[in-house]
């Protein structure tokens, strides 16, 4: 019922006008509202609940003493705090590496790379075990070697880190300005191949002489820590390259290119400028990338035999807990992942709307934070 | 990003070698490996191992239990994605997070609580066992702990899409007589078909690989809830490499499959929404 002065007015008689067309009559949308609470009811929060219910089941005493007077639930949690901060790190690294090419650059197989870079999330946990285990394990295609003389490749690898390492801070250090490079800074290949085999001669050269790893001794990856990392790096290696790439695309180059031309080198263009920009996209990326890695089962599960006490994670745990019907121990443990789940969750709904505030940063892809 | 940016952006080469070299070395040399172990083995080693009795129920198992999860979220999807877009509620934004919890909840946690909930005494199971309903360690466990895994997949996917409809194809549908259903019908539900379509595919390509949270519920009784990457730790803890390379480099194939067809799903639909 408008009043007749109203529905003259176009305008006016619009925005009264009620229901709109796209509103649903009362009782379909309480209808859908209830039926989507009990689907999310029973799918999400009554099992949230009971991990806390059952968790505490016996008091907080028992849940205590579940935690951290179980020496080998104390080993599990503190075996995660190692693995997942290391592969998290290795894929950080990694990550900024990967936006900075696939977001500034055009290049011949950009898509390809791309594609690369999400691959590890398409194969099966199990999968990414496996071929760990089927490259350093014992009847892999390194397990001999490794277990003669495993510490002999240290020499390289460290040394091989170690000219990577300097390389980049060449790279990043150069003057922009070619009036103001001098002497090596004009010569990076030389620099690069010349300097960087010297570099790694000194280092492998130092390591032999002061005898730094044992002899024939055999090095455990897989069944040991290292295989951990890397089985987590795997897994996870996708999260921080897939949430900085759209942020970086979407702020993009302007503000970059800017602080080169008046003269700043790479180092400085990255913390001042591209960091700042991208650094709400790289917490996001962290904490999806931590938490995946620090609740990493399958995977995991493959490569690390089992062994109480020493290579058991803590999802590990919860298993072994399980097969052993101490299921007040292994929810205990299992409140810990869930509380960290939790927190992850809060940290990004804040940063979404924290993010949704900053007009410049687009909002992560739908499908890149789910996958 | 104009190819000029090489010229004056420091750290193109640094950063594609580095990216290169990390991706060559943690992801493609190891899968290689895996496919080149496979290849060692003769042509009817192969098929011996990948086409065992036990095998072949597994896969069914594996693919079986992965649709009928991904069928049931595209309803769901599509059911909590519709309320959380169109309708106020209070509460609205805790339940929108809750939604992701899934990805952020590790798969053994959601393996652990879906085991106990569901067993005759747990907090379901005493009302749903009485029912005839055996939703802990049987095939419907496996369904209903992957769709738990794959409802964000679903929910996310069909939510981006429907908050960006415009109102007026729908006022318009309105105006020239039709009814809610038919409008939703006919006006919304196309062009949600490429959205719900990639949803689905996102959600069972996950499913497929699932391993963490289905072998707390399954059972893991062989020809019977035993899914294919239990098979191949199955096979490992046995110690016969060959063979669980060989289940291994099936699941690989069908992911990559899974993979490119989610790709080309994805650039459909969002040249449709365009």
């Amino acid at each position: 019922m408008l009043p007749e002065v109203l529905s003259n007015d176009p305008y006016t008689a619009v925005a009264v006008r009620a229901p709109r067309p796209q509103q649903d009559p009362a009782w379909i949308r309480w209808a859908l509202i209830s039926a989507m609470l009990v689907v999310v009811g029973v799918l999400i929060v009554v099992p949230v609940i009971h991990v806390f219910a059952q968790a505490l089941v016996g008091g907080v005493g028992v849940y205590w003493n579940n935690l951290f007077n179980d020496p080998d639930t104390l080993h599990s949690i503190l075996l995660t705090l190692t693995v997942a901060p290391a592969a998290l790190v290795a894929n950080l690294i990694f990550g900024v590496a990967a936006a900075w090419a696939i977001a500034r650059f055009k290049f011949p197989g950009r898509t390809v790379l791309t594609t690369l870079v999400d691959l590890p999330f398409s194969v099966s946990p199990v999968v990414a075990g496996l071929i760990f285990v089927l490259i350093f394990g014992r009847q892999g295609y390194f397990g001999p070697f490794l277990r003669r003389d495993g510490y002999s490749i240290m020499p390289y690898l460290i040394s091989f880190l170690g000219v990577g390492l300097l390389f980049a801070l060449y790279v990043l250090f150069r003057p922009i300005n070619p009036r103001e490079r001098r002497g090596l800074w004009n010569h990076p290949r030389l620099v690069g191949l010349v300097g960087g085999a010297a570099v790694f001669g000194l280092l492998v050269f130092l390591q032999q002489y002061f005898e730094l790893w044992p002899r024939n001794e055999s090095l455990r990856i897989i069944f040991a820590t290292p295989g951990l990392i890397l089985a987590t790096a795997f897994v996870t290696c996708p999260f921080v390259a897939r949430e900085l790439i759209p942020v970086m695309e979407a702020t993009g180059a302007d503000e970059e290119l800017a602080a080169v031309s008046l003269g700043a080198n790479g180092w400085r263009m990255f913390w001042r400028i591209t960091l700042p920009n991208i650094k709400w996209g790289l917490v996001y990326g962290i904490i999806l990338c931590n938490a995946r890695a620090m609740g990493e089962f399958g995977a995991v599960y493959v490569v690390s035999g089992h062994i109480a006490g020493q290579t058991d994670t803590m999802p590990l745990r919860i298993e072994k807990l399980f097969q052993e019907y101490n299921l007040p121990g292994s929810f205990a443990v299992a409140s810990v992942l869930t509380l960290l789940a939790i927190l992850t969750l809060i940290v990004r709904s804040r940063l979404e709307t924290d993010v949704h505030s900053r007009v410049s940063v687009a909002k992560p892809q739908a499908t890149g934070a789910q996958r | 990003m104009p190819s000029v940016n090489r010229r004056v952006l420091p750290g193109f080469s640094l950063s594609l070698g580095y990216t290169v070299f990390y991706l060559s070395v943690l992801v493609l040399l190891p899968l290689a490996a895996c496919f080149f172990k496979a290849g060692s083995l003769t042509f009817e080693g192969f098929r011996a191992a990948v086409w065992t009795e036990r095998a072949r129920a597994a896969y069914l198992i594996t693919f079986g239990t992965s649709l009928v999860a991904a069928v049931v979220n595209l309803f769901l999807g599509l059911l909590v994605a519709w309320v959380l877009v169109r309708y106020e509620f209070p509460g609205k934004r805790l339940v929108d997070s809750l939604i992701d919890l899934p990805l952020a909840l590790p798969t053994a946690v959601g393996g652990l609580v879906y085991a106990n909930l569901y067993v005759p005494t747990g907090w379901l199971g005493q009302y749903l066992v009485p029912l005839g309903i055996e939703a802990a360690y049987s095939r419907l466990a496996i369904v209903l702990v992957l769709i738990f895994i794959g409802l964000p997949f679903a929910v996310r996917t069909v939510q981006s899409v429907l908050e960006e409809i415009d109102s007026e194809p729908e006022e318009a549908a309105a105006s020239l007589g039709a009814t809610r259903w038919q409008t939703f019908r006919k006006v919304i539900l196309p062009v949600l078909y490429p959205a719900l379509i990639t949803g689905f595919a996102l959600a069972f390509a996950r499913s497929l690989g699932e391993y963490g949270s289905v072998v707390f519920v399954s059972g893991n009784k062989p020809f019977e809830t035993e899914i294919a990457p239990v098979l191949i730790v199955a096979r490992l803890e046995e110690f016969a490499y060959g063979e669980a390379t060989a289940i291994a480099v099936v699941l690989l194939v069908v992911s990559f499959s899974m993979l490119v067809l989610i790709n080309l799903l994805e650039r459909w639909s969002s040249r449709h929404v365009a």
